[in-house]
C-alpha cells in the first residue's frame, strides 16, 4: 500500500482554482520532492494530504504516524528546545523525555536544549522544528519548503543532514521547494508542478549515487537538475 | 535610575515652588486655590482620615480590578470560541464602555445596596473592558501554524487553551491589566459618589464630596493626591507583577 494515494484532488479559494485534478502516489520510504513555481499550490497539496485543508477527489493516507515542518521553525517562544520538541508528545498524551533526547541528538542540539528559541540562530530554530517533527517517530514527514529562509550553507548542512535522517530512520519524506538543486540533492523521486492550476508536468527518478555533498560537483548532478529547470521552464510558458 | 527619576522630581518641586510662590502673591480665596504648604499641612492633620479612605477606596478598586481580570479573560476566551459568537456578543461589551458609569451607578445602588459591593461593581464595570479587548486580541493573534499544528497532533480544546492561546496572548493580557488597573481607581471613586455613603470607614470620593461641601479645598487636594497615589500604587502592582511573571516571554523576546 502506498503512503499517500490522490485521485483527481481539486480545491479552489473562490474563484481561484489552486488544485484542478492532481493524481499521486507516492511508495513507502520515497522521498519525492514536489518543485514548482511560488503559489502554484504546492503547500496547498501538502496541506490536504496532512489533513490540515479539505480538498475535492480522493485522498488516501496514513495520518497516525504523520509529522509536518512549516517554512518557518513555528515554535513557541516560551518554551526551552526541549519543551517544544516535547509538545507533539504532551499533546498526545505520551510525555517520553528519551525520545526528547534522541530526537535533539538526531539534529545535534542536545547542548541547546535548555535554551529559548529567541537565543537561536535561524538554523539551529529550523532543526529544533525538524526534531520536534521526528519526536513522535512518524513514518510519513511532509515538509513545506522548511529552509526556504536560511543561507545556502546553513541550508545545504541541513539537506545533508535530512537526508541522512531519512536513510537511517526509513521515512517517507514529501519535501515542497521551489529551489531545483535542493530538490536534485535531496529526493529520489522529483515531481515538477505547474503555474496554477497546479497539475503535474513531470515526475520522475532522480538518477544519482551517494549523496554527500561532493556530488554537488558531478556532472551527472547538473544533468538531473537540468531535466527538473526544463520541466519548470515549460511549466511557465 | 538617577536619570529617570531626577528630572520629573526636578520638574515637580519647581511646579510646587511656582504655585506656592504665585498664591502668596496674588493672594486668592483659601477655598479655591490652596498653597501647597497648607494642603501638605490639612494632609498631615488628617492623615488618619485620608489613610483609611485609601484603604477603603483601595480594597473595593481592587476587588473590583480583580473580579476584571478573571471574567475579562473568561469574557475574551468565551468570544474566541467562534467567530459568530463574537460577532453575536462584541457590540454589548462595548456597551460597558460606552454607557457613563455615573448614569448606571444609581443602578448598582439599587441592586447591590449602598455600600462596598456596589463600588466594586463600578470599579469592576469600569475596568473590564481593556481586559476583554486586548485578550480577545491576543488570542486573536496566535500563529496560524502553530494551531495547524495543535491540530495535526489532535490536541484538546483545553490543550489548545492553556498551551497556546492564553500563554500566547500572556502579552495582551499584561497590557489590559495595566490599563484596568488605574480604570479601577477612577471606577471606584466614581462609585463611592453615587454608592459610597454607609457605615464603616468613608472612602476617597466621601472625602472628596464632604471636603467639598465644607469648601475644605485643602483637604480636597489632599484626596485628590491620595487618588492619583492609589491608581499608581496599583499600577505599579500590576506591573511589577507582570513583569515577573513575564521574565520568561522577555528573554525570549530579546
Amino acid at each position: 500500500m502506498p503512503a499517500v494515494a490522490l485521485q483527481g484532488v481539486r480545491r479552489s479559494f473562490g474563484d481561484v482554482v489552486a488544485l484542478d485534478g492532481v493524481d499521486l502516489s507516492v511508495e513507502q520510504g520515497d522521498f519525492v520532492a514536489l518543485i514548482g513555481p511560488s503559489g502554484c499550490g504546492k503547500s496547498t497539496l501538502l496541506r490536504i494530504i496532512a489533513g490540515l485543508d479539505a480538498g475535492e477527489g480522493q485522498v488516501a493516507v496514513d495520518r497516525s504516524s504523520i509529522a509536518y515542518v512549516f517554512q518557518d521553525a513555528h515554535l513557541l517562544p516560551w518554551r526551552t528546545v526541549a519543551d517544544n520538541v516535547a509538545l507533539p508528545l504532551e499533546l498526545r498524551g505520551v510525555p517520553d523525555r528519551g525520545a526528547v533526547a534522541r530526537a535533539l541528538a538526531d539534529v545535534e542540539l542536545t547542548d541547546a536544549a535548555d535554551r529559548y528559541p529567541a537565543q537561536l540562530s535561524g538554523g539551529m530554530r529550523m532543526r529544533a522544528s525538524i526534531a520536534r517533527a521526528l519526536v513522535t517517530e512518524p513514518r510519513l514527514l511532509l515538509m513545506d519548503e522548511p529552509f526556504a529562509a536560511l543561507d545556502e550553507i546553513t541550508r545545504n548542512r541541513l539537506d545533508e543532514r535530512l537526508r541522512a535522517l531519512w536513510a537511517s530512520r526509513g521515512l517517507t519524506v514529501l519535501f515542497v521547494t521551489h529551489a531545483i538543486f535542493e530538490a536534485t540533492f535531496l529526493a529520489e523521486r522529483a515531481i515538477v508542478m505547474s503555474k496554477r492550476p497546479a497539475r503535474i508536468l513531470y515526475d520522475a527518478r532522480i538518477e544519482l549515487g551517494e549523496r554527500t555533498s561532493a556530488v554537488r560537483g558531478e556532472p551527472a548532478f547538473a544533468h538531473e537538475a537540468g531535466k527538473i529547470l526544463a520541466a519548470l521552464e515549460r511549466g511557465s510558458e | 535610575m538617577r536619570r529617570t527619576i531626577l528630572p520629573p522630581l526636578l520638574a515637580g518641586a519647581s511646579g510646587l515652588l511656582l504655585w506656592e510662590g504665585a498664591v502668596r502673591v496674588l493672594k486668592p480665596a483659601a477655598y479655591l486655590l490652596p498653597p501647597p504648604s497648607t494642603i501638605a499641612r490639612a494632609a498631615v492633620a488628617d492623615s488618619g482620615t485620608l489613610a483609611s479612605a485609601c484603604l477603603t477606596t483601595g480594597t473595593s478598586a481592587l476587588a473590583g480590578f480583580a473580579f476584571s481580570a478573571v471574567l475579562g479573560v473568561a469574557i475574551a476566551v468565551f468570544l474566541s470560541t467562534s467567530r459568530w459568537i463574537e460577532r453575536a456578543f462584541h457590540p454589548y461589551a462595548i456597551l460597558l464602555q460606552t454607557v457613563p458609569i455615573v448614569a448606571i451607578a444609581p443602578l448598582l445602588v439599587l441592586w447591590f445596596g449602598v455600600g462596598g459591593r456596589a463600588v466594586t461593581a463600578s470599579a469592576f464595570i469600569v475596568s473590564v473592558f481593556p481586559v476583554i479587548t486586548n485578550t480577545l486580541a491576543g488570542i486573536r493573534s496566535v500563529d496560524p501554524a502553530l494551531r495547524d499544528l495543535f491540530r495535526l497532533y489532535g490536541a484538546s480544546r483545553g490543550a489548545v487553551l492553556f498551551r497556546l492561546e492564553l500563554p500566547w496572548a500572556t502579552l495582551s493580557i499584561a497590557t489590559g491589566l495595566r490599563v484596568a488597573s488605574g480604570l479601577a481607581v477612577i471606577g471606584a471613586i466614581v462609585g463611592e459618589f453615587v454608592a459610597g455613603f454607609s457605615e464603616g470607614n468613608p472612602g476617597l470620593g466621601i472625602v472628596v464630596m464632604t471636603s467639598y461641601r465644607q469648601l475644605r479645598t485643602d483637604l480636597l487636594f489632599g484626596a485628590v493626591g491620595c487618588s492619583a497615589l492609589l491608581g499608581m500604587v496599583l499600577f505599579g502592582l500590576v506591573s511589577g507583577g507582570a513583569h515577573l511573571l513575564l521574565r520568561r516571554w522577555h528573554i525570549a523576546a530579546s
